[in-house]
């Protein structure tokens, strides 16, 4: 019996090591449950990016499962990203520009809306526009609001207006499958 | 004053001015209070980006917004809790670095204390068995040797 526990016990103990570490081996550390989920969207009250008189609100999005998408012109990885969003539009996935609204520098003010129109006109013209409409993020606050980290980062939203996913890094095919696909399945059947 | 000294004054000077401006960046105070609270929440939050910096040690751009509201939200003369609240709505528990006590950060406090408790266990246990088999005939044979000295 105690030879038995002199074994098994640092054996159990270098196992719930092992596993543990494991773990943390695959483990993203930038994974963090959004407060949001499951919560509806806080207020907004956004102009659109090519146009400032035209308004939206959270009614905008109502009705139709909707992907938020936090994105931004000086973002490599958004430009890798839009190709891939562009297909999911083609597929029927409606999708939503949040432009997150970035000079060199934040401590540096704002670039000029007509120059952002401009390089959001070409980037788009380039890589493929998967949006309904976009937009203005001005200072950031409503990102702000959903706790969103950087660009890019998307939010599954739902046709009442619900958060139900959010996702921090670029979607592409794996990340959709594994992550998007079936509830936005299961939403869109709802 | 000697020439001398006065460069020195003057390095010195500089070198204060350049400190209390880089602790400070432009974020100016009436109240001292408010002041002490901004940078206390400055360094109590946590930068959702570079995730083992604080707030102000970050220089992402969500840690620059973060302290802009900071700012904000103190001069307007909201509380600490009033402000951690703010962030944690929006970011989460993650976003400051004393966690709340909850079923799964329980353990934070309990397995230190389990260990301890454990390692006395242990060691009562270990001196309980400490009386050795003594031989008889030893034991005569090491009186005898000690008596005969």
């Amino acid at each position: 019996m105690k030879k038995v526990a002199v074994f098994a016990l640092p054996l159990g103990v270098f196992l719930l090591a092992a596993v543990f570490l494991w773990r943390g081996l695959y483990s993203n550390p930038a994974e963090r449950r959004s407060s949001l989920i499951d919560k509806p969207l806080p207020n907004f009250n956004l102009v659109d990016v090519m146009n400032e008189s035209i308004r939206y609100t959270p009614e905008s999005l109502l009705g139709d499962v909707n992907l938020i998408n936090v994105w931004g012109t000086w973002c490599q990885t958004c430009a890798v990203e839009l190709p891939f969003l562009t297909k999911l539009k083609e597929q029927g996935v409606g999708v939503v520009g949040l432009y997150h609204e970035l000079d060199d520098d934040p401590s540096f003010g704002i670039k000029p809306i007509t120059n952002i129109r401009e390089e959001v006109a070409v980037m788009l013209n380039n890589l493929g526009n998967p949006y309904k409409f976009n937009m203005l993020d001005v200072n950031r606050a409503y990102s702000f609001d959903l706790g969103v980290t950087g660009a890019p980062e998307t939010f599954l939203i739902d046709k009442k207006g619900y958060v139900r996913l959010h996702h921090i890094g670029d979607l592409n095919q794996r990340v959709w499958q594994s992550k998007f696909a079936r509830l936005y399945n299961e939403l869109e059947a709802e | 004053m000697t020439k001398f000294r006065y460069i020195q004054l003057l390095l010195v000077s500089f070198l204060l001015a350049a400190y209390a401006h880089g602790a400070e960046e432009n974020f100016a105070f009436d109240d001292e209070k408010k002041r002490a609270l901004f940078i206390e929440l400055g360094n109590e939050l946590r930068c959702p980006k570079c995730q083992n910096q604080n707030v102000a040690d970050s220089n992402a751009v969500v840690a620059k917004d973060m302290t802009l509201k900071i700012y904000e939200l103190v001069q307007q003369g909201h509380s600490k809790e009033q402000v951690i609240d703010y962030m944690k709505l929006r970011y989460g528990d993650f976003v400051h670095y004393k966690p709340p006590l909850t079923v799964v950060t329980l353990w934070l406090w309990l397995l230190p204390l389990i260990f301890i408790m454990a390692g006395a266990l242990f060691m009562f246990f270990l001196g309980k068995k400490k009386d050795v088999e003594v031989d008889q005939e030893q034991l005569r044979k090491a009186n005898e040797w000690l008596n005969d000295k």
